[in-house]
């Protein structure tokens, strides 16, 4: 099985990456940073911090955001819609920085050092990615066994394909850090 | 073995909203997260063992979720929001 992770002694974690697996990070993370609404706010010029409430107090109708920032509660509207308006903000800000810091760090592949705190923001971010991606597809336990037997070589596949290797890569990416 | 707070004995728990009754945040099953990487997130976030952390992934695997933490509200509310940030699937509830 590839490796793409390896623990550095002293800290941190290379990443080695060929050009086209930079390529297929690249363009997943920035439909990421997309459907999160586009790059982390930065710092204001009044110098106050961004308070990043969030004026939604409803689960997402996209399967994929209510998947990201799901409901607190299980038979409590009210408390989840309390807690969504004081978490979602920050959450969301949180998962747009980690997205871009991939893009940042990932450049165009190659030989890539993540210090320890780098490499954990990648950890959730490539997390988030398979949390979009499979709930897009429809991934249920059942399917996952279906996928590893597709024809790899039929198009339609190629989404499946994606996902599949970022199972690799995340699966990586922990032992590397444990 | 239990990962929820120590049982209490309460003859009539349902009528019974104490609000001493210590808060849980509880993690679901979901079909995309690792087992590896939910392991990992656990010993993390609560600074479990390796061994407590295998077995509450397990408990969310084969159970369908698992209590993992507990306290007061805003400390449940706080670990969720962690969790949340993780991508694990977690929610709040009182102790039953």
């Amino acid at each position: 099985m590839n490796t793409w992770f390896t623990r550095v002694h002293g800290g941190g974690v290379r990443l080695r990456m060929t050009r086209e697996e930079a390529s297929v990070i690249q363009a997943l993370v920035t439909q990421l940073l997309d459907l999160l609404g586009g790059p982390a706010p930065g710092p204001r010029d009044d110098g106050l911090p961004n308070l990043s409430f969030s004026e939604n107090t409803t689960v997402s109708d996209d399967p994929v955001l209510a998947r990201l920032f799901p409901d607190a509660y299980k038979d409590d509207g009210a408390a989840s819609a309390e807690f969504r308006r004081y978490t979602e903000g920050g959450l969301r800000d949180g998962k747009r920085a980690a997205a871009q810091l991939v893009l940042d760090t990932l450049g165009d592949g190659g030989e890539i050092l993540l210090d320890d705190e780098q490499a954990q923001v990648w950890l959730r971010s490539l997390n988030d990615l398979r949390l979009a991606l499979g709930t897009r597809l429809g991934i249920t336990e059942e399917t996952l066994e279906r996928i590893r037997r597709l024809d790899w070589n039929d198009p339609r596949t190629a989404p499946f394909a994606a996902y599949d290797w970022l199972t690799y890569l995340q699966e990586d990416l922990v032992r590397a850090l444990w | 073995m239990s990962t929820a707070p120590v049982e209490l004995d309460r003859p009539d728990a349902a009528e019974d909203v104490r609000s001493d009754r210590p808060w849980v945040s509880v993690v679901w099953n979901d079909p995309i997260n690792l087992m590896s990487y939910v392991t990992y997130v656990f010993q993390s976030v609560f600074g479990y063992s390796k061994m407590k952390a295998e077995k509450l992934m397990l408990d969310v695997h084969h159970k369908g979720r698992a209590v993992v933490s507990s306290g007061t509200r805003e400390e449940m509310e706080r670990d969720c929001e962690i969790l949340h940030s993780y991508g694990l699937w977690a929610t709040v509830r009182q102790d039953v």
